[in-house]
């Protein structure tokens, strides 16, 4: 009997995880593919009839396509402001980690206040409609660079501490100047930890709903986490297309996941257990 | 020649590097930042600003559901940073160990912290629906009578709190993972030998060494609990009435209702707040950490 008692809290643990952890999903996808009538009693049975292609093209319909619009935005911004991310913060920190000066002792606080205090909105907003940036994709993707480089610095400064100074050195003799070397010869090493830095940055932006609601609104400017708001007050007494467009904006981060799930474990602690 | 010398002088680390992103950084975080302390002395909507000096602040401080909300905010953070930390750890103590279809289970656990909080709260505050949701559902096929979730106001700030558990556990289970496995076995086989059971081992080797883990899964949960916004806004607007609003709650719906001013405050309220906890707190810890 003794003997059994590993397998049984084994299958225990199993059966209580995937209760806990899966049922939520399969109720999603279940809630998607019915129809109207079926979809307001909100329980857990199949389909009488699956409406898959019937609800995804609705959903798409709705409000003149807005989440075909909605996925072109999200995906505009999260990929401009990666981008810029990577490169800004990759620069950071490698002259943070390499050059000792008192500069450090300033970009360490600011790093530091960066991950922990909430953002002033209201004053935000205040300034973005000073510079015309209030209400555009543009100034959305400046917002996420700005909210989410002290999290990508922290990642590049440790790696870059495990690459050895000899290679500056190296291709300084060589004759290669600052920017040279920056470029040519410490981004493409910085490898591992740009790819950790876009998959974390790209879900985290793409699923970012408190900045879209504050600095993006206007329905021309809709993402697609704010579709999901939206949908919710005008989809109540349709639930299948409610949960249809739930399914959908989860499917892009299940994608990442299925592709990039080991950098973004490593990433995730990495940063966490550093920061 | 010249080039030669001005190049061997010059740092091939050049300080403009920081200059992009300080001015990003700069202007869209750090000003607004620091003006946020003058506007939170303003009456103001967004052109104007009348200077009222602290009354704001003795507003947000008079009024009972403002009140409630930063009490609010303080209990959703110890308890959802609290319940973090014991499940997470719990949980890695179990994926860590000899158990069936480990990697499967792990990937389960995590996979929620990638879904969006929308989604997440609209699925749940569906499932927690007092009549139709399946888990009254499920629990009345047990005989229980399932609470209201989130239309019970006594329970609506702690409904929520658990879905935030639900989404938020596996960030956590992940660093104990990591940490976990920085311990060396060696630990553990002195132990046995020594005839230590597995709730001493547990005492005594694991939770002293996983100490740097710990640190940051109260501190990042901390943290995360005082700025939550997005769950509950999905989940409960704040509501019933006002007993689940908190201070980014509060900002927001200032904001919606034009009073920037007061809605600065409530965001220097918020700064002042993760202030007094957290740095505190990390000094203390680290400090410990040191001394050990």
């Amino acid at each position: 009997m003794k003997q059994m008692r590993p397998y049984a809290s084994g299958a225990i643990a199993i059966a209580l995880g995937t209760v806990i952890f899966v049922l939520p999903f399969v109720f999603i996808a279940l809630q998607a593919v019915k129809s109207k009538s079926e979809a307001s009693r909100l329980d857990f049975t199949l389909p009488e009839k699956w409406l898959l292609w019937d609800n995804l093209a609705a959903v798409f319909k709705a409000r003149d396509y807005q989440l075909v619009l909605a996925y072109f935005n999200s995906t505009l911004i999260t990929v401009v402001s990666v981008t810029i991310l990577i490169l800004f913060s990759a620069m950071v920190g490698y002259v943070m980690q390499r050059r000792r000066t008192r500069w450090n002792a300033v970009a360490s606080g600011a790093l530091f206040m960066g991950l922990m205090m909430p953002p002033a909105v209201v004053p935000t907003i205040g300034l973005l409609q000073d510079i015309g940036l209030f209400k555009t994709i543009t100034g959305m993707i400046l917002i996420q660079v700005a909210y989410n480089l002290s999290f990508s610095t922290l990642l590049y400064r440790s790696f870059i501490s495990t690459i050895p100074r000899d290679l500056d050195e190296a291709a300084l003799i060589d004759g290669a100047r600052a920017w040279q070397i920056f470029f040519r010869v410490i981004l493409p090493l910085l490898k591992p930890v740009t790819v950790t830095n876009i998959v974390v940055q790209s879900i985290a932006i793409f699923n970012d709903f408190t900045n879209p609601l504050y600095y993006l609104p206007g329905k021309e400017n809709v993402t697609v986490q704010l579709t999901l708001y939206n949908f919710q007050s005008m989809y109540t007494s349709q639930y299948n297309l409610l949960f249809m467009n739930i399914l959908l904006v989860t499917v892009p981060p299940l994608i990442v996941f299925i592709f990039f799930n080991r950098q973004i474990v490593a990433g995730m602690t990495a940063g966490a257990v550093k920061g | 020649m010249t080039e030669t010398r001005l190049r061997s002088r010059k740092s091939p680390y050049p300080l403009w590097f920081f200059l992009p992103a300080a001015a990003v950084y700069g202007v869209l975080f750090v000003v607004p930042t620091v003006s946020s302390f003058w506007f939170s002395l303003t009456r103001w909507d967004l052109s104007t600003a009348e200077f009222t000096g602290l009354e704001n602040f003795r507003q947000f401080f008079s009024e009972p559901f403002l009140i409630k909300a930063l009490v609010n905010t303080l209990i959703y953070a110890l308890t959802t940073s609290g319940l973090k930390t014991i499940c997470g750890l719990l949980l890695a103590v179990l994926l860590s160990g000899n158990i069936f279809a480990r990697g499967f289970l792990r990937t389960l656990v995590f996979f929620p912290v990638l879904v969006s909080a929308i989604g997440i709260g609209i699925t749940f505050s569906v499932m927690m629906h007092p009549t139709k949701g399946i888990i009254n559902v499920m629990l009345a096929t047990l005989a229980i009578p399932g609470p209201g979730w989130l239309t019970n106001p006594a329970l609506a700030l702690f409904s929520v709190a658990l879905v935030d558990l639900w989404k938020g556990v596996g960030l956590a289970t992940l660093i104990f993972i990591a940490g976990l496995a920085a311990i060396s076995p060696d630990y553990y086989e002195a132990a046995r030998i020594d005839g230590a059971t597995r709730s001493q081992q547990f005492w005594r080797i694991t939770l002293p060494l996983v100490r740097p883990a710990t640190i940051t899964v109260i501190t990042l949960s901390l943290i995360g609990g005082l700025r939550s916004f997005d769950l509950i806004w999905a989940m409960t607007r704040g509501g019933p009435g006002f007993s689940s609003d908190v201070i980014a709650s509060v900002i927001y719906k200032q904001y919606q209702a034009g009073f920037y001013g007061l809605s600065t405050a409530g965001n220097v309220i918020l700064f002042a707040l993760i202030a007094t906890i957290i740095l505190p707190l990390t000094l203390w810890l680290n400090r410990r950490g040191a001394e050990q």
